[in-house]
């Protein structure tokens, strides 16, 4: 027999951008220990809608871990307490009878709520626009396997590639850096050999883009890399530095 | 209804090369005069909207997310294929196109499934191009591996997240071209009409998920790319949002649905645990090379799977498919496992469950060399389960996965609405009645990158198209419609949630038009879907209003479609009375339970044609003919 508990959730409640938030507190009976930390909250709505009472918004899709829509901050912890792991992925099992779990939102000025846990995130989606790519229309006649490109190369380029620009380094930072997303993907593409034409400018137009969004700086707190849940190593911050100062005093 | 499927003539190696030759031009310096709709972002709308937008189109592109890489192509895990022959063991063009002609039992156009194969090499060589960090060798190539229904490897990946990786590729091509202009995105828009002025589609209708805003778009033509319907189900693999509202929307609109019935199932997905559950996670169907499947030779046995000993364990597809053993087809590996169920001898809690066990592969391999297989699976079912696989057997059960029907298209993409293409999983695609592993990711950026660049053209340099603007009385009268439905679904206020009715529609659709079907049940579903819809219109609680946020009045509108869509889906599977790929007619087998399939009556694609409301939709037909591959029976004993 699966066991059931009763949890005591507090949860950020705003209705708008422009309305203040505050946290509510519910309880929630009955909760199964093998339903996921979404599934909990599925049911904490499906019970507030049948009370007349406004349930809670989350973003989500895919439930799995790779979409990258779950964004909330569980006890102070984005993605909350497992190591590498979404808030989809979590389970009610981590919990016990008689726990309170707070939820909250991203916070960071790069990323305005739009309610309660929903935030805006497509200052990510401008970064990548200002040149997280190669570019190379489509129509490339050259076979895939006419540049052999080494092992480790590829499979490092593979280990950045592997962000999910779900923004929990962004939420986990003191300062709301934005670096850890960015240096993930200018890591990726540096590290084959596609990415080397444009490798100086993209640095450059990515990082002037992050600034402009309103991300602060990087103060080597290393909670981005803690909070992720894809554990993107803490090097891309060091990477996109180096990449940033050589694209600096170097023109090519 | 129009099904010319347009398929130029000669032989089928050159059929593409020679409509490329014959296909009208745009001038490059007239594109930009033109306006194209694409709606969907995952590999075939992204993929699209891109290469478009190079060519030098304007381009609106939409999805529901709120970024365009999270579409629901992100989660795709195994591979995509391609016949490049790169590890030298006999693959070919020929090879791909019979492998996914046979593979998807003979329900698909031969001349759409040849250029498949032969475009499936370029799509390799412009995602490497654009970055994709797929899988390599020591010296530096590119990797290959096997999956099902196939004899030769051919299949490329990027660790367990190859759909990620391509939707990036697609995704930062997209993101260049919004930098550049050329593409505008409107993320967390949803589609929820399709605008046909003169018989030619010319606009869609979106709701802004953000404000509520309701808005009419204008443009020369419009292209889909927005996905399977799955969730019909209710429990599938595929994302929360995954829907058949945009395509639903067109059907209504005139645009003819092909093969509704024609879903599959995938053998080894994590079993239901209780009825909160919300979706299903697919565990790679790689597990079952070392893997092997059981339940108890007794019903209703309730011991720990350690204590049932050896010689009261049934290995049922060892036993049934001497030859094949657990790695038979995935709709023959599913079929089993429900017969087993069926009677009475499934595992756990909710015995809908049957055992994936690796002690022996521990015992013969060792720890060690099963974790470097499969460690991070383990993990993910560790994870959800709470469960170690190394110390107890996985529990695995069939899921509802992907939906080979979808808007039928001629050889250029289009539907039966001129001027609406429609793209990837969309469509009612090249995979017949089954599809094989690997192919989806293939089909949707061949369709995205390789053809809709070149046939959009042909069709925008012919058609005549009078400008409109979005005061169109047409628009208008389709933004009074979407507007009225959603005050309605507000209005109602009743006591039953959108998942509530969601998960009993799910419920018939899996009891009646799931792995196995009926003419009964097929009945049963067709009185009970209408029943349940009623009562959805009565008394659904959609909470909140238009002008916000509102995940659940979004739900609410694409469970309305699927209370409908359901009902088309049945009456396809009722009509089609043999068994092929994934449907699966239980009065139409062998004697030893295999698919029976009667190719004098049924070798055709059924495309249903919308004729109004509370009347019954007409069945269209598109013969399918065999030249180039020999109609077979698939045995696997
Ligand atoms: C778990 C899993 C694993 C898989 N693994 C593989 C694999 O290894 N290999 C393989 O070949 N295939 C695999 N598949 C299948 C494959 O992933 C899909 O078939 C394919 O990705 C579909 O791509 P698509 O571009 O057609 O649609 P999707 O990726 O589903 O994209 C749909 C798009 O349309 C948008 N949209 C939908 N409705 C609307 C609307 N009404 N208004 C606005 N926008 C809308 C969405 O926002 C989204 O952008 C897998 C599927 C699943 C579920
Ligand atoms: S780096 Fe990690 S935490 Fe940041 S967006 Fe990517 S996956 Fe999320
Ligand atoms: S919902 Fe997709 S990562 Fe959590």
């Amino acid at each position: 027999m699966s066991k059931t508990m009763t949890l005591t959730l507090q949860i950020w409640r705003q209705r708008s951008a422009n309305t203040p938030g505050s946290m509510q507190t519910y309880k929630l009976e009955g909760v199964n220990e093998h339903m996921s930390f979404l599934e909990m909250l599925d049911v904490l709505n499906a019970k507030l809608t049948k009370d007349g009472q406004d349930p809670v918004a989350f973003d989500h899709d895919c439930r799995e871990g790779i979409c990258g829509s779950c964004s909330m901050v569980i006890d102070g912890r984005p993605h909350g307490p497992r190591k590498g792991t979404t808030a989809c992925q979590l389970h009610m099992r981590t919990y016990k009878d008689g726990d309170t779990i707070t939820i909250e939102p991203w916070r960071a000025k790069a990323f305005p709520v739009i309610k309660d846990l929903v935030v805006d995130r497509s200052s990510f989606d401008r970064i990548v626009a200002a040149g997280g790519f190669v570019s190379v229309n489509t129509g490339v006649t050259v076979d895939a396997n006419a540049t052999p490109i080494g092992k480790k190369n590829a499979d490092e380029a593979m280990d950045y590639a592997a962000c999910i620009g779900c923004g929990a380094c962004v939420a986990a930072c003191p300062n709301a850096a934005a670096m850890l997303f960015t240096g993930a993907k200018v890591g990726h593409l540096v590290k084959l050999p596609q990415g080397q034409v444009e490798r100086r400018g993209r640095v450059l137009r990515m990082v002037e883009q992050m600034d402009h969004e309103g991300f602060g700086a990087c103060t080597n707190h290393r909670e981005c890399s803690e909070a992720c849940p894809k554990e993107i190593s803490f090097d891309a911050i060091e990477l996109l530095n180096r990449e940033y100062m050589r694209a600096q005093v170097t023109n090519d | 209804m129009d099904l010319n499927a347009k398929i130029p003539d000669g032989p089928i190696e050159g059929k593409w090369d020679r409509h490329r030759f014959e296909m009208k031009l745009v001038n490059p310096a007239n594109k930009r005069k033109y306006n194209i709709i694409v709606v969907g972002t995952g590999l075939a709308g992204a993929s699209a909207a891109a290469s478009l937008a190079e060519l030098g189109y304007n381009v609106d592109c939409f999805c529901f997310q709120d970024s365009p890489r999270r579409a629901h192509s992100i989660a795709a895990q195994g591979g995509i294929n391609a016949a490049k022959n790169y590890q030298n063991d006999g693959d070919s063009i020929y090879r791909l196109f019979y492998d996914t002609v046979k593979g998807g039992d003979f329900r698909a156009r031969e001349a759409n499934v040849y250029r498949l194969a032969q475009i499936s090499v370029n799509i390799i060589d412009q995602c490497v191009a654009q970055g994709v960090p797929f899988a390599r060798e020591y010296g530096g190539l590119l990797s290959n591996r096997s999956f099902g229904g196939a004899q030769v490897s051919r299949t490329f990946y990027a660790r367990g997240q190859t759909g990620q990786q391509l939707l990036l590729g697609a995704y930062q091509a997209l993101e260049r071209q919004i930098g550049a202009g050329k593409v505008k995105m409107y993320a967390r828009h949803e589609m929820l009409d399709l605008v046909v002025i003169d018989g030619v589609a010319r606009g869609i209708i979106t709701r802004d998920l953000v404000t509520g805003e309701t808005r009419g778009w204008v443009g020369d033509a419009v292209v889909l790319a927005t996905g399977g319907y799955g969730n019909v189900f209710y429990l599938s693999t595929n994302a929360k949002g995954s829907n058949v509202t945009a395509t639903y929307r067109a059907y209504k609109r005139g645009a003819g649905f092909g093969n509704p019935c024609f879903t599959q199932i995938h053998p080894t997905c994590i079993p239901v645990s209780g009825d909160y559950q919300s979706k299903l996670t697919l565990m790679s169907e790689s597990l079952r090379n070392d893997g092997r499947v059981w339940v108890p030779k007794q019903k209703g046995d309730t011991r720990r799977p350690e204590q049932i000993p050896e010689d009261e364990r049934d290995y049922y597809l060892e036993r049934r498919y001497p030859s094949f053993g657990n790695l038979v087809p995935r709709d023959v590996a599913s079929r089993a496992a429900k017969a087993v169920c069926d009677e009475g001898r499934g595992v756990g809690p909710s015995k809908m469950a049957v055992y994936l066990d690796f002690a022996d592969a521990v015992r013969r391999l060792g720890q060690n060399v099963v974790a470097d297989r499969y460690g991070n699976l383990f993990e993910m079912y560790e994870r959800i389960t709470g469960e170690d696989p190394y110390k107890t057997p996985m529990r695995i059960f069939p899921a509802v996965h992907y939906t080979m029907g979808g808007l039928w298209v001629d050889y250029n993409l289009m539907s039966t609405v001129p001027g609406l293409h429609v793209l990837g999983e969309a469509n009612f695609s090249d995979h017949g009645a089954n599809r094989l592993g690997a192919s989806a990711l293939m089909q949707g950026l061949a369709d995205g990158y390789f053809i809709i660049p070149y046939t959009i053209g042909n069709y925008l340099a012919q058609a005549k198209l009078p400008k409109i603007t979005v005061e169109h009385p047409e628009v208008q009268r389709c933004l009074a419609g979407v507007r009225a439905q959603t005050t309605r679904l507000l209005g109602i206020k009743g006591r039953t949630t959108v998942d509530e009715f969601h998960r009993e529609l799910g419920l018939v659709m899996w009891d009646y038009c799931g792995m196995g079907r009926t003419a009964e049940g097929l009945k049963i579903a067709l009185q009970k879907i209408p029943e349940i819809r009623a009562r959805f219109w009565s008394d659904v609680a959609v909470p909140g209003a238009n002008e916000e946020l509102n995940p659940w009045l979004e739900k609410a509108g694409r469970v309305a479609d699927f209370l409908e869509f359901g009902e088309l889906m049945c009456l396809d599977a009722l009509e089609r009375n043999e068994s092929c790929g994934g449907h699966f007619r239980e009065e139409y087998q062998t004697p030893d339970g295999e698919a029976l399939r009667d190719d004098a009556n049924y070798s055709y694609a059924a495309v249903w044609e919308y004729t109004g409301e509370g009347s019954a939709p007409r069945l269209n037909k598109e013969p399918l003919e065999f030249k180039n591959v020999k109609l077979a029976t698939r045995s696997y004993a």
